[in-house]
C-alpha cells in the first residue's frame, strides 16, 4: 500500500488514537499524549517504507506515549507489579511478536501489550472483534508454538 | 469506539506540527469573492493556489512534489489569507509572499518570474511575456505556463490577454479572469 499524505493518515486514525488514550490516561492527559503521539508520527513519516498497518503503527506509537506520560506521573503500571523484569508488558511482547504475521502480531501486542478490548483492536485492525479475537489466539498458540520448539 | 476528538485538540497539534517545521506542506481553504480558494504553502514559501479546492486530489499532487507530510494548517497560511483579503477588499496592489516554485521547470519558471513584473491593474499579452522571458516566439509555450501556473492571483496570469486584447483563456474560468481586471480598475476588452 502506497503511503497517503499525512492528512489523510491523520483523518483517518485521530478517532482511535484518542480513544485509546482517553481510556489509558484519563482525558487531560490524553490530549497532550495525543498530540505528541501524531508529532512523532509525524517525525517518523519520511522514513516509513510502506503504507500497510498504519493503524497498528500509530496505536504502537501511542502506547508508547501513554507509558511515558505513565511515568512521568510515578503511577505504577498494575500489570507491571511484583515483576523483576524492569520493561514493560508492551515492550516484551512487541520483541517476542516480532516474528508473527502482521495482523496477529497487531492482535497480540494490542491484546496482551496495550490492554485493549477486541471491539477496539477489530477498530484498530479494520476488522470484526471476533476476527481480532481469533488473530490474537492463533498469534498466541504460534508464539507458545514457537516456545516449546 | 469512535471517540471524536475534541476541536480545540485538532487545532492545537496542527498549529504545533507547523510550528515545529514538522510539515513539508501546510494548507488550507480561505474564503474569497471568487469562491473557497486552496492555499498551500512550504517553508520556503507559497507553493499551490487552486480555484478548485478538492483537498483530496491537491494533497496527492502536493505531496508528489514537495513530501508526504501534508496538513491542513490554517495558522501556517495566515500571512496568505490576510494578504488575499487585503487584495480582494482594495487595499493592497503587490503582495509581499514568498513563493516557492521548486516544482516548476525551465521556461516555464523564467515565464513565472517575469510574470511576477507585471503591474496591478494593467495586461499584457502572450507573446510580449514570452519575449521578455527571452523566448520571442514561445508565446503558446507561455500559454501552457500560465494554464499550468501553480500560484494565479498572486502569480497574476489574469493579466496575460491574447495580442487582440480579448481575455482568452484563465485557468479559474474567464468569468473570475474578469473579475481580477476589473477589481484592478484595468482595461478591458469592450
Amino acid at each position: 500500500m502506497t503511503i497517503p499524505p499525512f492528512e489523510r493518515f491523520y483523518e483517518e486514525h485521530r478517532g482511535i488514537v484518542f480513544a485509546v488514550l482517553a481510556r489509558r490516561l484519563g482525558r487531560p492527559a490524553a490530549e497532550d499524549a495525543f498530540q505528541e503521539t501524531f508529532l512523532r508520527a509525524l517525525r517518523a513519516y519520511p522514513r516509513l517504507e510502506h503504507g500497510d498497518h498504519l493503524r497498528a503503527w500509530v496505536l504502537t506509537i501511542a502506547g508508547r506515549v501513554a507509558i511515558d506520560a505513565l511515568r512521568r506521573k510515578e503511577v505504577p503500571l498494575a500489570r507491571d507489579e511484583g515483576r523483576t523484569d524492569e520493561r514493560p508488558v508492551y515492550a516484551q511482547l512487541e520483541h517476542l511478536a516480532d516474528g508473527l504475521p502482521p495482523t496477529e502480531r497487531a492482535a497480540v501486542v494490542l491484546r496482551y501489550g496495550y490492554d485493549l478490548e477486541y471491539a477496539d483492536i477489530a477498530d484498530a485492525l479494520g476488522s470484526t472483534p471476533d476476527a481480532a479475537r481469533q488473530a490474537a489466539s492463533s498469534g498466541v498458540r504460534r508464539l507458545r508454538r514457537k516456545e516449546t520448539q | 469506539m469512535s471517540t471524536s476528538v475534541p476541536i480545540a485538540l485538532d487545532e492545537r497539534f496542527r498549529a504545533a506540527a507547523a510550528a515545529e517545521g514538522l510539515l513539508d506542506v501546510a494548507y488550507d481553504v480561505v474564503d474569497s469573492p471568487l469562491g473557497p480558494l486552496f492555499v498551500a504553502a512550504t517553508e520556503r514559501g507559497l507553493c499551490r493556489i487552486s480555484f478548485d479546492p478538492e483537498p483530496d486530489r491537491l494533497e496527492e499532487l502536493l505531496a508528489r512534489a514537495f513530501g508526504r507530510r501534508v496538513l491542513r494548517a490554517p495558522r501556517a497560511v495566515d500571512d496568505v489569507r490576510r494578504e488575499l483579503d487585503d487584495y480582494f477588499e482594495g487595499r493592497r496592489q503587490d503582495f509581499d509572499l514568498r513563493v516557492d516554485l521548486t516544482a516548476v521547470g525551465g521556461f516555464h519558471r523564467d515565464v513565472l518570474t517575469e510574470l511576477a513584473r507585471v503591474p496591478y491593474g494593467r495586461t499584457t499579452t502572450y507573446g510580449e511575456l514570452a519575449a521578455r522571458s527571452g523566448r520571442p516566439r514561445a508565446a503558446r509555450a507561455v500559454g501552457t505556463a500560465m494554464n499550468r501556473n501553480p500560484i494565479p492571483i498572486v502569480l497574476p496570469c489574469h493579466r496575460v490577454v491574447g495580442a487582440s486584447g480579448k481575455l482568452v483563456g484563465y485557468g479559474g474560468g474567464l468569468p473570475r479572469k474578469e473579475a481580477l481586471l476589473r477589481l484592478e480598475g484595468a482595461t478591458l476588452p469592450s
